[in-house]
Order: structure tokens, then C-alpha cells, then sequence
């Protein structure tokens, strides 16, 4: 892992009420939300912030989103959430929470998988592990166009597909089970193949890759294989409750 | 305490009143042991894996798979609390106390920095690591540890959040000033008390 320097103690940190200024539904299980903040900051692409819901008698549950906007969205942060089954944050968010809902936050945290402009750069995100990646991506798309970064993102089936207007030519998708009907791009898991095809000139930069544990330890191999460097080879991965 | 209600939030996942007790603030119970890795997974084999004690020491130390081998054993039942908000409750975990490491090495000042395969690093003042809190383990619930927890043998500390739990760990530096390891330089909490919730820098 590249040592880093660390990003100057400023004060993030703070629990502060948002509120929630608009939401998008992106796929049957996964929502956008707007949050405008009354003590915003800027964050880093990659940062996250803390949620905490608390009950009328004091019961407390927190956990931790990506963001998935830029830092040019000045006041505001938007978290893409994933409704997990057994959850107990993200159900709230896709069934109780409604645009105007205050919600409490607190962010944004960690200055390791982030990118300051770093290039080129691969991005390999496994399902909702797209989300920091897409941070990158759009901010990347609004400061500096021209700079090499693709993303390559593995999928279940089209109806899983976050962000589905948005993915560009700087996109790579694969579909691991059903892709769209009249689709003629690649299907299946990321072997060595679609890799070294996304990454081309890629490998002597810097790679970010966010899924499931299984997913980031093969991609990572496969990233390896192609001539990424180990210690440019930064990793997020979901714990088995799919939990960032 | 927040004053702040949540509009319509009851909490359902509650952890049963005798087990919600040991759980840190804003912590919620996970049975399962995820993985959570900022880079690749290190590759170390048992035979070349080398565990050392240096800095400021009186006896630099350092011991080979099969030297550890001999040093006494112990099993540790333990709670553990990650900081991205799961604890694993009622786990447990066989290695060797730092208390038969660093009497060894006999350290000259207060503070460690733990380092891996793969260039982690992590802080902690000797205080944290001696007197029955530390341990270099190599199993996990009886069975050898597996890779992608630290295997072959990672840093336990239980009573701090996780990320101090160094895996693949190699060695230990004794310093006379306490300085930021890989997390702790990028914005978790120095020292990382999950019972005060000390997460993040300024927490």
C-alpha cells in the first residue's frame, strides 16, 4: 500500500441534519439520495459518510455510505444505497424516507481510497461496489475530461445496472447473468481477456477496485497478472451483509 | 445522546439484552467475519514468515515459524469491534501473548509501531500490548488462520477497534513517541477505543 500524505486535519466529523432533497430509484433494489448539509464540506472522490437513525427510545444504528457525487455539488452530497433483506439502515432509506425527511450524517471519513487526480486510472467496481468509483468518475468528467481513467463494471443482469444513463465510452460493462436483449458486448465475470482489454495502457497507474470481498480478491489477482503494482492496487470491499 | 428522532425509525435488528451489553456504542452484532482489506491480499508462506521486535529495545528479537511454534499457547475468547460498525461477538482466537514476546525483547520506551506483508503499519503504546491484552495469533475458532484474516498469523488486540488487529504481521518497533500508522494517518482515531467510540480523528 502507497503511504499517503495524509489530507490536512480539518474538522469533518461533526453529527449535523440533512435533508433529503431528491431521490432516484436506479435499479428494483438500489436508490440515490440528495442530502443537502447545513455544515457541508468538500470530499475527496471515494470518501464516505456515517448515518445514524435514531429511535424515539434512544435506539441508535449507524453505518457507513460512499458518496456518489462530486465535490462540485457544492452543499450537498448524494449516497447510493443498496436495500439489503436483512438490513436495518438501507430498508429505512428505500421505505420510510421521503424527499424533505431530515436525516442525521456525519462525514467525510478516510483519505485512503481516493483519488486526487492520480492518473491514469482503472476503476473495477463489482455492483454497488460502483458507487465510490462513480465519484471519481463524475468528477473526473466536470475537472479534467481528457485524463485516461475507465471503469469497468461487472453486473448481474440490466436491471441491476446503477447508473445506467451515465456510463459513457469510459465504461466497460459485463453482464454475469442476463444482459439487455439486443446486447452484443461482453458477458460473464472478469477474466484476463476483458481486463487486459479495458486496462490497455492503463496497467502503469493506479487501480481502485470496490465489490464483495470475492469479487475485489479476484479482480485484484487479475489486476496483478496484467502489470498492476501491488501497492497501486487500492481496495474496498463490502462485508458479507454487502455493508461498505 | 442525540436529540434528533428519526421519523418513522422503530430499529428492528436488536441484539437480545443479555448480549447487547457488549456492544460498544453504535455498534450492531454480525455473525458472520467479514473482510475488510485495503490492498491486495499478501501471499506469506509459514516457512519464510519471520516475526521481529526491534527500535528500542534492549535484545532486538526475532523468531521463525517453528521457534514461535515452541512458545506457550494460549486461547483467547473474545469480542471483536470493527469500526466500519459490525462486532463479532463470542469468537475466539490461539496465539501467543505479547506478554511472553516483548519481556524478551525488553522494551525501552512506550510506544509500538506494528508492522505487515504488504506495508500496513498500525500504532499502539505498550500499554495497550502488555498485561494480557495482545496476542500474535495464528488460529481462529481452532482452525488455522486463514489467509484472508491475516494468515498465517495477524496482531490481536480485542479490547481496540480491529484495524489495530494487524494481519500478516511481521514485526513490532519500539519508539519513544507515539506516531500515526496506515489508518490512523488516514483519519481513524489514534487509538481507536470502540467503548468511547473513538472512530475517527476528531471522535
Amino acid at each position: 500500500m502507497e503511504r499517503l500524505t495524509p489530507v490536512e486535519q480539518r474538522a469533518p466529523g461533526r453529527w449535523q441534519i440533512g435533508t433529503v432533497t431528491a431521490i432516484k430509484r436506479e435499479t428494483p433494489r438500489v436508490k440515490s439520495f440528495r442530502i443537502a448539509l447545513p455544515m457541508w464540506m468538500e470530499h475527496l472522490p471515494g470518501q464516505h459518510y456515517d448515518v445514524r437513525l435514531t429511535a424515539p427510545d434512544g435506539y441508535v444504528a449507524q453505518r457507513s455510505y460512499s458518496i456518489a457525487s462530486s465535490p462540485l455539488d457544492v452543499g450537498e452530497i448524494e449516497l447510493t444505497i443498496d436495500r439489503l433483506e436483512d438490513g436495518e439502515v438501507s430498508p429505512y432509506f428505500h421505505d420510510i424516507l421521503v424527499e424533505g425527511d431530515q436525516i442525521e450524517v456525519r462525514g467525510p471519513f478516510t483519505s485512503y481510497f481516493v483519488w486526487r487526480g492520480e492518473h491514469p486510472v482503472m476503476l473495477v467496481g463489482g455492483g454497488s461496489g460502483v458507487v465510490p468509483l462513480m465519484a471519481m468518475l463524475r468528477h473526473r468528467r466536470r475537472t479534467m475530461p481528457e485524463l485516461p481513467m475507465r471503469l469497468l463494471y461487472s453486473v448481474r443482469s440490466a436491471e441491476d445496472l446503477i447508473y445506467a444513463d451515465e456510463l459513457g465510452e469510459d465504461a466497460v460493462l459485463t453482464f454475469t447473468r442476463d444482459p439487455p436483449a439486443d446486447w452484443s458486448g461482453h458477458r460473464g465475470r472478469l477474466d484476463e481477456e476483458l481486463i487486459a482489454q479495458s486496462a490497455g495502457s492503463l496497467t502503469s497507474g493506479i487501480a481502485f477496485v470496490c465489490g464483495t470481498n470475492g469479487f475485489v480478491e479476484s479482480a485484484t489477482g487479475l489486476l496483478l497478472d496484467s502489470g498492476f503494482e501491488p501497492q497501486r492496487i487500492r481496495t474496498e470491499r463490502f462485508g458479507p451483509t454487502g455493508q461498505l | 445522546m442525540s436529540a434528533f428522532i428519526s421519523r418513522g425509525f422503530a430499529g428492528h435488528r436488536r441484539t437480545p439484552a443479555e448480549m447487547a451489553s457488549r456492544l460498544p456504542p453504535g455498534q450492531y452484532a454480525e455473525s458472520g467475519f467479514p473482510v475488510l482489506t485495503a490492498g491486495p491480499t499478501p501471499d506469506v508462506a509459514a516457512d519464510t514468515w519471520r516475526f521481529r521486535i526491534d527500535g528500542m529495545v534492549a535484545q532486538q528479537q526475532e523468531w521463525t515459524w517453528e521457534e514461535f511454534a515452541q512458545l506457550p499457547f494460549e486461547t483467547v475468547p473474545c469480542d471483536i469491534h470493527c469500526v466500519t460498525k459490525w462486532s463479532k461477538l463470542g469468537t475466539s482466537f490461539g496465539g501467543v501473548s505479547l506478554d511472553a514476546l516483548l519481556p524478551q525483547a525488553e522494551p525501552l520506551a512506550d510506544y509500538a509501531m506494528v508492522w505487515s506483508y504488504g506495508g500496513y503499519t498500525t500504532n499502539l503504546p505498550i500499554d495497550d500490548l502488555a498485561g494480557g491484552k495482545a496476542w500474535v495469533v495464528t488460529e481462529h475458532e481452532g482452525e488455522p488462520l486463514p489467509q484472508q484474516h491475516g494468515g498465517p498469523a495477524r496482531l490481536l488486540v480485542p479490547h481496540l477497534y480491529f484495524w489495530k488487529s494487524a494481519k500478516w504481521v511481521t514485526g513490532l518497533r519500539v519508539m519513544d513517541h507515539n506516531e500515526p500508522g496506515f489508518w490512523e494517518m488516514n483519519g481513524y482515531h489514534i487509538r481507536g477505543d470502540p467503548w468511547k467510540e473513538q472512530r475517527y480523528w476528531n471522535d
